[in-house]
């Protein structure tokens, strides 16, 4: 494995349209779930043990070579609200179009041929880890990376929050972060063996509920 | 104390650790349609009774069924509806989860078959998770393509003014083979952290989900929206749709969820 395919993947500036996504801070901030640095750091923690965890199972389990089409219908029932459904095919097929043009593999043409309009984005990101020649470890830590760092940069826009202070939020929850790729690779190799059902599903009710209300708003600084 | 619960439970297996018991229904069509019950079997403290059922569907109510699961117990619960056969089932009481003498988990198994063409009603009580017990729930309903499912759960987060006991609750359907709903939700001491946080429940203690699954919703599949500030209605990928409530209180939870079956029976009536 390559540790700089990592870092490539994992920066925020790859262009596959994740700063447009808040993962639910929008709707949390208006709704005054969110106020300062210490309830950033509660939302963090809530969505890196439910939807982080599910995504990053979604995803080692992609790098691990489980079928992808079988993976995506598991991200559908994990995923009830039509709104995360939605926002999680867009992601997935704007990071494909730049996984293809940056790590060209026939899995991930097979896949585009067979989800045109876009599988769920941590299996994009599971089967890209896997072209980009990396492992379920590291598909996993880009994917609760992103479930936490989403919001955090989401929020230092929506309250001007500082942003030393939302990058400390980051730091705190590293142990967690690891502790979640753990238990992710774990269920997906678990998967190799007893299929999907292996995997987390984790379900996060006003996160769900939120992403409802926050399609409902006529106007919004982020798509999710 | 063996033989207090042996008195009370005569054909339920009695360890040390719990109790083990399971409750069967079988609903299958009858003569001239209206359904019938060949296995209507409860155990221990899941009692099971046959009720008048509407326009020839099978009627049951859990006695008592659902309630008091003590750390260490394992309780099951399976309902198999035959293809064309009706059945509802509904619970006279709310189920408490309390804790056992062994320190141990209680289990909680449902499975439930819909075959095809058949119509089941899964409506028990909430589910109180009182302070200091600990329980697994698991419900995990097959349903063939062209059956109908409504299946009630909701969650109750230490009775009144009590902190929660230890709750996991997984859902899981298939529709047809494929998965239609998989979620499982964790809070209480020792839980992941965060479940009580902004993102998860926000210091509300009282939950509840409604699935409807319906053939009519193949093709034409409910629009997302809100029910109040804490509750949504959401199309499964799927022929389903789903209501998801948070709120203070199990009544508020109801209410919502009372409304949100009226509105799904009837969208689906009207073919909208």
């Amino acid at each position: 494995m390559s540790r700089a395919a990592l870092l490539v993947l994992a920066d925020g500036r790859f262009p596959a349209g994740g700063h447009a996504h808040s993962g639910g801070a929008e709707e949390a901030v208006k709704a005054g779930r969110i106020t300062d640095a210490a309830t950033l750091e509660e939302f963090c923690r809530g969505r890196l043990h439910t939807a982080g965890l599910v995504a990053a199972g979604l995803a080692a389990a992609a790098a691990l070579g489980i079928d992808p089409l079988v993976l995506d219908d598991a991200a559908d029932a994990r995923t009830p609200s039509a709104a995360l459904r939605t926002a999680g095919r867009k992601l997935g097929r704007q990071l494909l179009r730049a996984a293809r043009a940056t790590w060209p593999s026939p899995e991930l043409s097979a896949l585009a041929a067979a989800r045109p309009r876009g599988a769920h984005q941590p299996v994009v990101l599971g089967l890209t880890a896997r072209a980009a020649g990396l492992g379920p470890e590291d598909a996993a830590y880009c994917a609760v990376y992103e479930s936490v760092g989403g919001p955090s940069t989401a929020t230092v826009r929506l309250l001007s929050l500082d942003p030393f202070q939302a990058t400390a939020v980051l730091a705190r929850l590293a142990p967690a972060m690891d502790e979640t790729v753990t238990a992710a690779v774990t269920a997906a190799r678990r998967a190799l063996d007893d299929g999907v059902d292996a995997l987390p599903r984790a379900s996060a009710p006003l996160l769900e509920i939120g992403a409802e209300a926050h399609a409902a708003w006529p106007v919004r600084l982020f798509a999710s | 104390m063996t033989a207090e619960l042996l008195a009370v439970a005569p054909r339920a297996a009695v360890t040390i650790a719990g109790i083990e018991a399971t409750a069967r229904i079988e609903a299958r069509p009858g003569p001239g349609g209206a359904t019938v019950l060949p296995v209507l079997e409860g155990e221990g403290p899941l009692a099971v009774r046959r009720i008048r059922g509407l326009y020839g569907e099978g009627r049951v109510a859990l006695v008592g069924a659902m309630s008091a699961p003590l750390g260490g117990d394992r309780l099951a619960v399976r309902a198999d509806v035959a293809d064309g056969a009706r059945l509802h089932v509904a619970a006279t009481a709310a189920t408490i989860a309390l804790p056992g003498q062994s320190g141990q988990p209680a289990h909680y198994d449902v499975r439930l078959t819909v075959g095809r063409g058949a119509t089941l009603h899964w409506l028990p009580e909430q589910l109180i998770s009182a302070n200091g017990s600990d329980l697994r729930v698991t419900t995990r309903a097959e349903v063939a393509e062209d059956a109908v499912l409504v299946l009630r759960e909701e969650q109750v987060l230490g009775r009144s003014g009590e902190a929660p006991g230890r709750l996991t609750s997984r859902l899981t359907v298939t529709c047809a083979g494929r998965p239609l709903l998989d979620q499982e939700l964790s809070c209480g001491p020792g839980a992941p952290a965060g479940w009580d946080g902004p993102a998860v429940l926000a210091g509300l203690r009282a939950l509840g989900q409604l699935l409807v699954v319906r053939p009519e919703f193949t093709e034409s599949p409910v629009r997302p929206r809100m029910l109040g500030d804490r509750a949504s209605l959401t199309p499964l990928a799927g022929p389903a749709a789903l209501v998801t409530a948070v709120a203070a209180d199990a009544l508020a939870v109801r209410r919502i969820l009372d409304e949100a079956l009226e509105l799904l029976l009837g969208e689906a009536a009207d073919g909208r």
